[in-house]
């Protein structure tokens, strides 16, 4: 059973009121589900808090009408009953949401909708959260430190703050994420614990890794290879940047459920291969040679067989204004081909940027749309018709599909951007 | 193992540490593949959707899910509690791999759960036979299909 401290205990109790009393009981059974001794103080996190579907809105429209206060009691705390939602206690923000706040009617969503998403918005702002409705915090202002307790939900996040920045974080839930926004409390347990951190499969890259797309499809294959264990790449040559981990994350956290790997030499926690281990030996070592990342390029591409391609999707995870500026430069003066749309999504301060710099308006005037705070496959959203679709990214190549029933390619962020423009996927692994 | 010598159905027993408490009893449902569940599971319908899965189309709704533990996006516990308020939710979930997906996950369904069990349950229990869980004391008892069959 977790042991409390006195303050924690007060708060169970209800010291200091009726939500913070649900929050920590929340917390407690889920510590004990996971075997965890004690609490870590926590002072960032990343979640969902409050934030309603149609679905939830109308299950619990006999509870106060399926207000915040409602949600966040039942569904987010998992109360039995409605307690009074006070401002969060710890630095909170809202990761991605629903729908483009401009340009949702394209997105297919209902004026109810809509109102019901801004009512929600302003609720989670009133109550104290950061408002950046991103899958990618850290490219909008919340960079942890290394070593810092983090609670954050989104898989891709995850796995690039502990990886990355060689910050602290479990994935953590919507539950459990609201509950620490209230009590700055989170489980003791996995990520946050040395011993937890050393890797435990060691894969050696024998080809160049180079790209945005090899470094997708190399967190593909780890994924897939490792699950949900800690991977130690060794054999990269040359420094991959933000946007390549970024990629390699997100597809190692899809095809498995990498939350931590360490590249020799590169990331902070692993200076040396003895370093990465620690106390541990490989216990499995996995080569990715030229098979093998044909093999991953012919498994990402298996769900294609069309290609007349009448939707380009990119911004998965929501890109980065170095991006943003490739695809504007691709896409500069040029026209989408007339079967086609491109959705492309950020983040809302990413977007300024790019508004300022005119990106923006390139894509716009190319055909295209620019989008925030989602994307296809959270929004379960596509242009109507949509038969194929065109992605750079493995880990939106691993969930569209099978949530739309539609056909994919996975490629270069140029062979999507050469679809858009032709309505033909040329693209072949280089 | 025991032999009832009413149905001469063999019982065996596991033991497991507690998840989440209570007791149930179903049909066993048993993959040796993680589960996600955002993506991976249709919560208004309780079925793997995942294309690769080899449980694609099945349902787990009201079965004892057997299984290493979960994969995948943040959204596991949303979609398995999202599973509780459609009534599609496993009736409990027994797993070889703890992760804060699955520990939330379970905490918010509110079914029978346990894991670090004495015997793999995964090497022990087969899909379609029936399973007592007794979360509460840690048991597990796993009546095999063939044998209920005779």
């Amino acid at each position: 059973m977790v042991r409390l401290t006195d303050s924690e205990k007060a708060m169970l109790d209800g010291a200091e009121g009726a939500a913070k009393q649900k929050a920590m009981a929340l917390l407690v059974r889920y510590a004990n589900a996971l075997g965890a001794e004690r609490f870590v103080d926590t002072n960032n996190i990343a979640g969902v808090p409050g934030s309603s579907s149609l679905f939830l809105k109308n299950y619990y429209k006999d509870h106060n009408g399926g207000d915040y206060n409602a949600i966040f009691s039942l569904y987010d705390l998992d109360s039995d009953e409605i307690v009074e939602v006070p401002k969060v206690s710890a630095y909170s923000c809202h990761l991605q949401g629903g729908m483009d706040p401009d340009n949702w009617m394209k997105m297919g969503q209902t004026q109810a909708a809509f109102d019901h998403f801004r009512e929600d918005e302003a609720a989670v702002a009133d109550h104290g959260v950061q408002i950046l409705k991103t899958c990618t915090p850290y490219l909008a202002g919340n960079v942890p430190v290394k070593g810092e307790h983090c609670a954050w939900m989104e898989s891709s996040a995850v796995v690039f703050c502990n990886s990355v920045i060689g910050g602290r974080t479990n994935t953590e839930g919507r539950e459990s994420t609201s509950s620490a926004m209230l009590t700055g409390k989170i489980p003791d347990w996995g990520f946050h614990r040395d011993e937890f951190r050393y890797g435990t499969h060691l894969v050696e890259v024998e080809v160049p890794i180079e790209t945005v797309q090899d470094w997708g499809m190399l967190g593909y294959f780890v994924g897939d290879v490792v699950q949900e264990n800690i991977p130690v790449i060794t054999g990269v040559t040359g420094q991959p940047n933000l946007v390549r981990h970024k990629h390699f994350g997100a597809a190692a956290a899809s095809s498995g459920g990498v939350e931590l790997y360490h590249v020799v030499g590169i990331t902070p926690e692993a200076a040396t291969r003895e370093i990465a281990f620690g106390p541990r030996r490989p216990v499995a070592t996995i080569k990715y040679g030229l098979a093998e990342r044909r093999k991953t390029y012919e498994s990402l591409n298996a769900i294609g067989s069309n290609e007349s391609v009448d939707f380009v999707m990119l911004g998965c995870p929501h890109y980065s204004i170095e991006q943003l500026w490739e695809v504007s430069r691709l896409l500069d003066g040029k026209k989408l081909n007339s079967g086609v749309q491109l959705w492309i999504f950020t983040s809302r301060s990413v977007k300024s940027v790019a508004d300022t710099n005119g990106y923006t308006k390139i894509i716009t005037d190319a055909g295209g749309l620019l989008l925030t705070d989602t994307c296809s496959a959270i929004s379960q959203a596509v242009p109507k018709g949509t038969k194929v679709v065109a992605l750079d990214s493995a880990k939106q190549t691993h969930y569209l599909p099978a949530f739309m029933g539609i056909e994919a390619w996975f490629g270069t962020t140029k062979d999507c951007v050469d679809a858009a423009l032709t309505g033909r996927w040329r693209g072949a692994l280089a | 193992m025991s032999i009832d010598t009413k149905t001469h159905a063999t019982t065996i027993v596991l033991h497991g540490r507690t998840v989440v408490g209570g007791v149930a009893e179903g049909e066993a449902l048993v993959t040796r593949e993680t589960i996600s569940g955002w993506g991976g599971v249709n919560p208004m319908t309780g079925t793997v959707i995942e294309t690769r899965h080899e449980l694609h189309g099945v349902s787990f709704k009201d079965k004892i899910l057997v299984f290493p533990g979960a994969k995948g996006s943040s959204g596991w516990s949303n979609a398995f509690h999202m599973t509780r308020l459609t009534q599609t939710a496993p009736k409990a979930m027994l797993f070889t791999t703890m992760t804060t997906k699955i520990a939330l996950g379970a905490v918010v369904m509110r079914a029978p759960a346990l894991t670090d069990f004495d015997r793999d349950p995964l090497e022990v229990i087969e899909t379609g036979d029936w399973i007592k869980v007794d979360a509460d004391k840690g048991t597990v008892e796993v009546t095999k299909r063939t044998d209920r069959d005779e």
